[in-house]
């Protein structure tokens, strides 16, 4: 194999790349409101936000005035401080969960800018060898946000947002685990670079093609993982008015959006690295222009699979977790590893 | 130098954060500082190069054993202080006392541990989750095997407790209190 050297990772190619990907996924979760309000309203027949600038592309900007301009109120029983940490939370763990995931590809500051020419940027700011596990735990330690949320603010609602956080989230972790555990197994290693340099023989080498079972309980978990439509149980309005949060406003309501955007991304992210071939080479189109299409790809699964289905009921989703699709995981680990033994 | 730095911010964290679960009298400051320190031990596992182990600390002690603590906070109303009970000023005493000597002994092992020898050295150029899976299936078979029949014990009593009337959903049954009055 060919060898190619790269530049040596410096602290402040880190320090940049995390910037990066602070300032760039944070714009990027709000432009994806806007994406999903179109794509909704185009599913829907509608035509969506259209007022503000053309094609309502400027509802963005409005978004924001309105959230940063709101009055922030804290309730009067609640607990202030866990109040006013929990959106910061659920905002923290996602990027963190996204600095050990490649987002960008590498690339070196150009020599003519002044102070910050010539370092090189790495594509992902901690390359750790255990690298899903990290991002598996980060969004695990996410719960925190909606939990704390919901027990801090002395409202009903609140408590049955966060009592559903914990359930949701604790059942579905062990999906995603179980599902990710056979590719891990194919593969022999745990990080993301290795996932996908064993993809690297073009479309027929897709991880996707021998575990098509874990892509699907992956995408399925990582909905529920996103809090994302048929499993919105959280934050559901017909039964919990606005769950874990109901009595935020403002920009903490902002942080926990921005949060779910995030983990959305990260989802996706490990969707086309694990199973879809990562940042390889197609054919003439680039290996960073390959995986940017793969994440839209799969962000606007989540936006289809919104308009398609409706919600489940609580019961039914631990249903389908613990009787349906924890038992398919593991019977899918069990016929990876007889088939890796044969 | 940064390990260092790192280090003692870490500690002086983790210590704190421990301090004001033990001392705060409402339950979610204890809880949520419960949390955060667990995340921060697993920031010593990082330091010490055993990312693998540090990522476990993540997953077990912050995603699964902590969020079910906070599952049973919900009982509680947390958002008010809770009063404490001391029962037996003896009791406080023993501990107090024992928490004590467990301080002098933590800081007297840097003295009595100098020569220690590993008895299973890393292994140069195996990475972090191989060396644990080696020394998990050669030297701790049996304490391994053992603690997963364990699990499957638990498990097994888990579901046999809960589940007497797990084939009808709460859910779709009509609630017993509005069928009362409907009736009355």
């Amino acid at each position: 194999m060919e060898v190619t050297v790269l530049p040596e990772v410096t602290w402040l190619g880190v320090v940049i790349k995390a910037v990066i990907i602070l300032a760039i996924i944070s714009a990027i979760a709000g432009f994806g409101t806007y994406l999903e309000r179109k794509v909704l309203a185009f599913m829907q027949r509608r035509l969506g936000p259209m007022h503000v600038g053309p094609y309502g592309l400027l509802q963005i900007l409005a978004d924001g005035i309105k959230l940063f301009t709101k009055e922030d109120i804290v309730p009067q029983n609640a607990n202030k401080l866990i109040f006013q940490v929990a959106p910061a939370i659920t905002a923290a763990t996602a990027f963190i969960a996204l600095s050990a995931v490649p987002v960008f590809p590498d690339f070196t500051i150009p020599e003519f800018i002044p102070l910050l020419g010539g370092t090189f940027v790495p594509s992902m700011a901690a390359d750790l060898n255990i690298g899903v596990l990290f991002i598996l735990g980060m969004m695990a330690a996410g719960l925190y946000g909606p939990l704390l949320a919901g027990m801090a603010q002395a409202n009903k609602w609140g408590i049955l947002g966060s009592a559903r956080t914990a359930i949701q989230f604790l059942s579905y972790e062990v999906v995603t685990g179980l599902s990710i555990l056979a590719p891990i197994m194919l593969v022999g290693s745990l990080s993301l670079i290795e996932f996908n340099d064993y993809q690297a023989g073009g479309i027929g080498s897709w991880m996707m093609w021998q575990q098509p079972v874990a892509l699907i309980l992956f995408l399925i978990a990582g909905f529920a993982e996103t809090n994302r439509t048929p499993f919105d149980l959280l934050e559901h309005e017909a039964e919990v008015v606005s769950g874990y949060a109901t009595e935020y406003s403002g920009m903490r309501w902002g942080m926990f959006f921005i949060g779910e955007y995030a983990n959305m991304i990260t989802i996706s992210v490990l969707a086309a690295v694990i199973f879809a071939g990562g940042y390889n080479d197609l054919g003439f189109l680039a290996g960073w222009f390959v995986i940017i299409l793969k994440i839209a790809f799969f962000f606007f699964l989540m936006l289809w699979v919104r308009a398609a289905w409706p919600h489940v009921r609580p019961d039914q989703l631990m249903w389908l977790c613990w009787k349906v699709l924890m038992p398919i995981a593991v019977i899918n680990v069990v016929i990876t590893g007889f088939v890796m033994m044969a | 130098m940064y390990e260092q730095i790192a280090f003692y911010l870490f500690s002086a964290l983790t210590v704190g954060l421990f301090m004001v679960t033990v001392l705060s009298k409402n339950i979610l400051y204890s809880m949520t500082s419960l949390a955060a320190g667990m995340v921060l031990i697993s920031g010593f596992f990082f330091l010490l190069g055993a990312d693998f182990l540090g990522v476990v600390q993540l997953i077990v002690y912050v995603g699964a054993v902590m969020a079910l603590y906070a599952f049973a906070m919900m009982f509680f109303d947390a958002t008010r202080d809770i009063k404490e009970k001391n029962t037996s000023s003896a009791l406080v005493f023993l501990l107090g006392g024992m928490a004590a000597l467990l301080l002098v002994v933590v800081f007297a092992a840097p003295i009595m541990g100098e020569n220690i020898q590993a008895s299973y050295p890393v292994i140069e150029g195996v990475g972090n989750a191989e060396s644990v899976g080696m020394v998990l299936f050669t030297k701790y078979l049996v304490p391994f095997e053992v603690a997963a029949v364990m699990l499957l014990v638990a498990m097994i009593a888990g579901i046999i407790l809960a589940g007497k009337k797990m084939d009808h959903s709460l859910t779709t049954v009509d609630d017993p209190i509005n069928v009362q009055e409907e009736t009355k």
